[in-house]
Formats: structure tokens, C-alpha cells, sequence
């Protein structure tokens, strides 16, 4: 490689041309995400006197938020409801990211990617309107139990009707980061656990999840970071009972009119969003992976 | 024989995730022909009377019409953002680039819910709230690092050296990146603007709390699931899977053709 296109390709310094390329998003993000994302942590101080947000510097809407029992409920059931969806989509998915990792065929696996792909950018207001029609009383479970002799159970306005809300949002994301975790495995390890006389059960326990680690708990993590945050399932699958955090975001909002409170429990979400996910991160990366 | 038997024990455990998966996207497509005003089972006939009846129903032709408007201009927009964000990080280096870097991927990580707030709040100072221009530009945030992502993965196929070859033999910096950049990250491109237009179309929380009264087609059908539950939306809920899919149907189509031609 000749020396001159070497350092040629290394320009340091900042000229016109650099800001041109880095302007765009400096200056579209910075005004339209990081200041609405700065106000909305400063809101929390404001004041609404007469119907109108009024700039202030008062405690009252934290004090106001952490001293009733329902905020702090709502929080405990939010982040409970989180931690099971991120559990059953991890035991759910596994099964399939392995077998697709270690036995479909490629076009099989090919196939399978791009079904888990599409429900990403497909409408999941729509999707979640369909489980609404599934599980209604009348609704096709219903029927299908119905014809086989057993009586219609409602399973809408229940946490189980929100938790298969969650995993229609996440379960296909879950798949995917698993399945490209799998597919990293090193097989000659696979094929040395067999050699050495594990039977299936035991390589995965012993050779495949450890060296999947990273990929498995970052997909559970999100898993909760998506349910967590979500406001449609809870809301028409769940009825709203009990009422999730987003639920209180929309309440203090749209019918409350209350935007400072509103953001008092937006700044705690992200707060616990971003605990949560270092807290994974750590885990993740952190102590015992030498033992591998 | 063990492996057999845990090979369909695997096999049919995948079989029912995604029929877990598709189910919803069947029940709409199926039930938007039904012809019972309650969609369930038995089968009540087919029927297009649901199409007529949105079809017929102009807040639905409007919001159809806005959620277009709205998804050409974000998916312009958002994947220029998104090309200048990953040429700078293909080939610059400087310092607070990883919070450069930050501010521009960001976005997608924080909940809808709270963006939306956040943008109605601030929004609501410089007088955005109520307009499809406050729309677009909290989608333009949303959808720009899923350009810039697809973009920058066509980059890293790139040789730094192609670039460097171009200034030596004398092309400056703006006419290589007309005929060298831009022509080698088109199928990226192309890509980008399918998927970004894909996310806005589908997006309703930040277009439900800033756009007011101009309702863009998702936040309709929010209203309508907020009334009364009816078989409309599987119609509505058909026509859009079918543009959405399309969307991303073209830009993995683009993908792969790229990936195919450079085969040897």
C-alpha cells in the first residue's frame, strides 16, 4: 500500500467538509431530541397555575408522585410484569434460535429471519387489535375451546392478556438476538462436548449458554426494555387494571393535563430503563467470563 | 435415536412460536373478508363490505393521506441525516465522537411514549404542536439511525483505499463523493429510504401527541380502538401490513440483489 493514500485517508483536522456531513445530525437531533429530552427533565420543576405550564424551581410534582401509594404500585407491577415478559420470551425463543442456529436448513433459515424481521416494521397497534378479536369472549380461542367442550374463559383485561402483548413485540427481536448469539458458538466445542459423552441437554447447559451469554442476556434486557415501556398492550389488552407506567404518563397527559407530573414518571422510567440496562451490561461482560 | 427425537421436539416448538408470531397478521388478513360484524369463528362468508366502509370514510382517506405525505417527506430526510452521520463516522475521527456518535443513534432506545411527551412539551414552546411539521420532524429523530445503520453496514463493505485513490489522481473531496461514495452506498440508499418510510407510516405515539387534530392514519385507528371495536380495522390493518411489508420486502430485495451481483 503506497504511503501517501495511508495518510491521505487519515485527515484529522475539522474543515468545511467534516461539518457538512456532521451538521445534519447535530443540529436536527439537538433540536429536536436532546432539547425536548433536556426540557422534559427541567419540566419536572414547573408548575401548572391555571391550566398554564409556568417555568418555576419546585419539588412539589416528585414529592407529589413518591408519596402515593398508586405511583409506587404502578412501578413495582411495570417493572414486574417487565421482568416476567423478559423471562418467557428468553425460555420461549431459545428453542427456536437453536434450532435455527444449529439445525435448519439455510433456506429455512433464511426464511425465518425475514418473518422475524417484517413484524419489526409491521403495525403493532394492528397486531395487538388482533389478539383484542383472538381473545375476545366470542372470539376465536373461545370458539375453538367452545367446540371442543370446554366453556369460555376471558382472558382479555388480564395480566396474561398484556404479557402475550409484550411478546408480540418482543419475542421476534428476542429470536433474533439469541439466533445470531447461537450462531457465534463455537462448533468445534459443540462437537467436543459430544465427543467427550455430553448428551444434548448437558452441551447446552455447559457449552452452549455460557459461551452465549452476552447475546442471551442482552436479549432478555430488551425484552424488558421494550414491555416496559410500552403502552398500547397494557392499555387494550390489559384494560388499564393495574395501571402500568405508561398508563400514568398518558393519564397525567391527555386527561390530567398535568405534563410536569407526567414527566416526573417519564424521568424515573428512563432512570430505571438505564439502570436496567447496565445492570445487564455488567453482568454480561463482567465477573466469570474467564471461567469460559 | 436422541437426535431425532430432539430435533422435533426443537422443530415443533419453532412451529408454534411462529404461528404465535403470524397468528395476529392471519387473523387480520383473514377477518377483513369476513362478512359477520363480529369476527370470529364459524366463517360468516366473504364479504368486501369492510373496504367500502373505509374506503367511504374520510377521516381514514385523510389520515391515509397525511400518514403518505409525512412518510415521503421523513424517509427523504432521515436518510440524508442518517448518510452524513455514517460517512463522518466512516471516516473521520475526532474527539467526542462516541457522544456525536450517541446523540445521532439514540433515539430508537428511548420509549415512543416518552419521546412523544418530551416533543409535545417542548414542541408546544416554538409553537410545532398541531402541525404535521412537528410530526415529521420527531419521526426524522426516530427513523434516521435506521438509515444511518443500513448505510454505514454498505460502508464497512467499502475499501478506505478507493477514496484515497480518488484524491491522489486529483478528484477533489465533493466530486469523489459524487462518484465514488454516493454511487457505491446506492443500494443502501434505496434501502433506507424503504425502511424509514416503513417506520414512519407505522408510527402513532409521537404522531398522537403532537399532531392534534391533522390524525395521521395509526393514530385514526388508536381512536378507533379507543371507541368502538370495529371489523373496519381489519381492513385498514390489511392495507397497511401490505405497504409496510412491501416496504420491507423492497429494501431486503435491495439488499441481497447488491450482495448477488458483487458475488464472484
Amino acid at each position: 500500500m503506497p504511503d501517501t493514500i495511508t495518510t491521505s485517508r487519515r485527515r484529522p483536522q475539522i474543515d468545511g467538509f467534516a461539518a457538512f456531513w456532521a451538521a445534519p445530525a447535530l443540529i436536527w437531533n439537538g433540536l429536536f431530541f436532546l432539547a425536548p429530552l433536556g426540557f422534559l427533565v427541567g419540566m419536572t420543576f414547573w408548575v401548572v397555575r391555571n391550566y398554564r405550564l409556568t417555568p418555576d424551581f419546585v419539588l412539589s410534582n416528585w414529592e407529589r408522585m413518591f408519596t402515593r401509594g398508586f405511583f409506587w404500585e404502578s412501578f413495582l407491577y411495570t417493572v414486574q410484569i417487565g421482568a416476567v415478559t423478559a423471562m418467557v420470551a428468553s425460555l420461549l425463543a431459545f428453542p427456536v434460535a437453536y434450532f435455527l442456529a444449529f439445525r435448519a436448513r439455510p433456506s429455512a433459515r433464511r426464511l425465518a429471519i425475514f418473518l422475524l424481521i417484517t413484524p419489526f416494521f409491521t403495525s403493532y397497534l394492528v397486531r395487538v387489535y388482533a389478539w383484542m378479536v383472538i381473545l375476545a369472549q366470542e372470539g376465536v380461542v373461545n370458539a375453538v375451546l367452545g367446540g371442543i367442550g370446554i366453556a369460555a374463559v376471558s382472558m382479555l383485561n388480564t395480566s396474561f392478556a398484556t404479557v402475550i402483548g409484550y411478546l408480540t413485540l418482543c419475542l421476534p427481536l428476542v429470536i433474533l438476538i439469541q439466533f445470531f448469539a447461537l450462531s457465534n458458538v463455537d462448533r468445534d466445542l459443540v462437537g467436543a462436548s459430544h465427543n467427550l459423552g455430553c448428551g444434548p441437554v448437558r452441551t447446552v447447559l455447559t457449552v452452549v449458554i455460557p459461551s452465549a451469554r452476552i447475546g442471551l442476556i442482552l436479549a432478555a434486557a430488551f425484552a424488558f426494555i421494550l414491555s416496559f415501556g410500552d403502552y398500547v398492550s397494557p392499555v387494550f389488552l390489559g384494560g388499564s387494571s393495574p395501571p402500568t407506567m405508561s398508563i400514568l404518563i398518558v393519564d397525567q397527559t391527555k386527561s390530567g393535563n398535568n405534563w410536569p407530573r407526567a414527566a416526573v414518571v417519564a424521568v424515573v422510567m428512563i432512570a430505571t430503563l438505564v439502570t436496567v440496562l447496565f445492570s445487564a451490561l455488567a453482568l454480561a461482560y463482567g465477573r466469570g467470563r474467564a471461567r469460559a | 435415536m436422541r437426535g431425532v427425537w430432539t430435533d422435533r421436539l426443537l422443530g415443533g416448538v419453532t412451529i408454534v412460536v411462529f404461528l404465535f408470531i403470524l397468528a395476529p397478521v392471519a387473523s387480520i388478513i383473514v377477518f377483513s373478508f369476513n362478512a359477520d360484524r363480529y369476527p370470529s369463528l364459524p366463517w360468516g362468508g366473504f364479504s368486501l363490505d369492510w373496504y367500502r366502509a373505509i374506503l367511504t370514510d374520510e377521516t381514514v382517506r385523510r389520515g391515509f393521506g397525511r400518514s403518505l405525505q409525512v412518510a415521503a417527506i421523513v424517509s427523504v430526510l432521515a436518510t440524508f441525516i442518517g448518510f452524513a452521520t455514517a460517512y463522518v463516522d466512516y471516516r473521520f475521527r475526532f474527539t467526542g465522537k462516541l457522544a456525536f456518535l450517541a446523540l445521532a443513534a439514540l433515539p430508537p432506545t428511548v420509549p415512543v411514549l416518552i419521546l412523544g411527551l418530551a416533543m409535545l412539551s417542548f414542541f408546544s414552546l416554538i409553537d410545532l404542536v398541531g402541525t404535521l411539521t412537528g410530526v415529521i420532524a420527531g419521526h426524522v429523530v426516530l427513523c434516521s439511525p435506521f438509515a444511518m445503520a443500513l448505510i454505514r453496514m454498505r460502508l464497512a463493505e467499502m475499501s478506505p483505499d478507493l477514496e484515497g485513490a480518488a484524491w491522489n489522481l486529483g478528484a477533489t473531496r465533493w466530486s469523489c463523493m459524487r462518484s465514488v461514495v454516493l454511487p457505491f452506498c446506492k443500494p443502501a440508499i434505496f434501502s433506507a429510504l424503504a425502511i424509514t418510510a416503513a417506520v414512519s407510516f407505522d408510527e402513532f405515539m409521537i404522531a398522537w401527541f403532537v399532531s392534534g387534530l391533522n390524525e395521521t392514519l395509526p393514530v385514526r385507528i388508536l381512536a378507533m380502538l379507543q371507541g368502538q371495536v370495529s371489523p373496519r380495522i381489519n381492513a385498514i390493518g390489511t392495507i397497511v401490513f401490505v405497504i409496510t411489508i412491501a416496504l420491507v420486502f423492497l429494501a431486503q430485495f435491495l439488499t441481497t440483489r447488491k450482495a448477488d451481483k458483487e458475488a464472484p
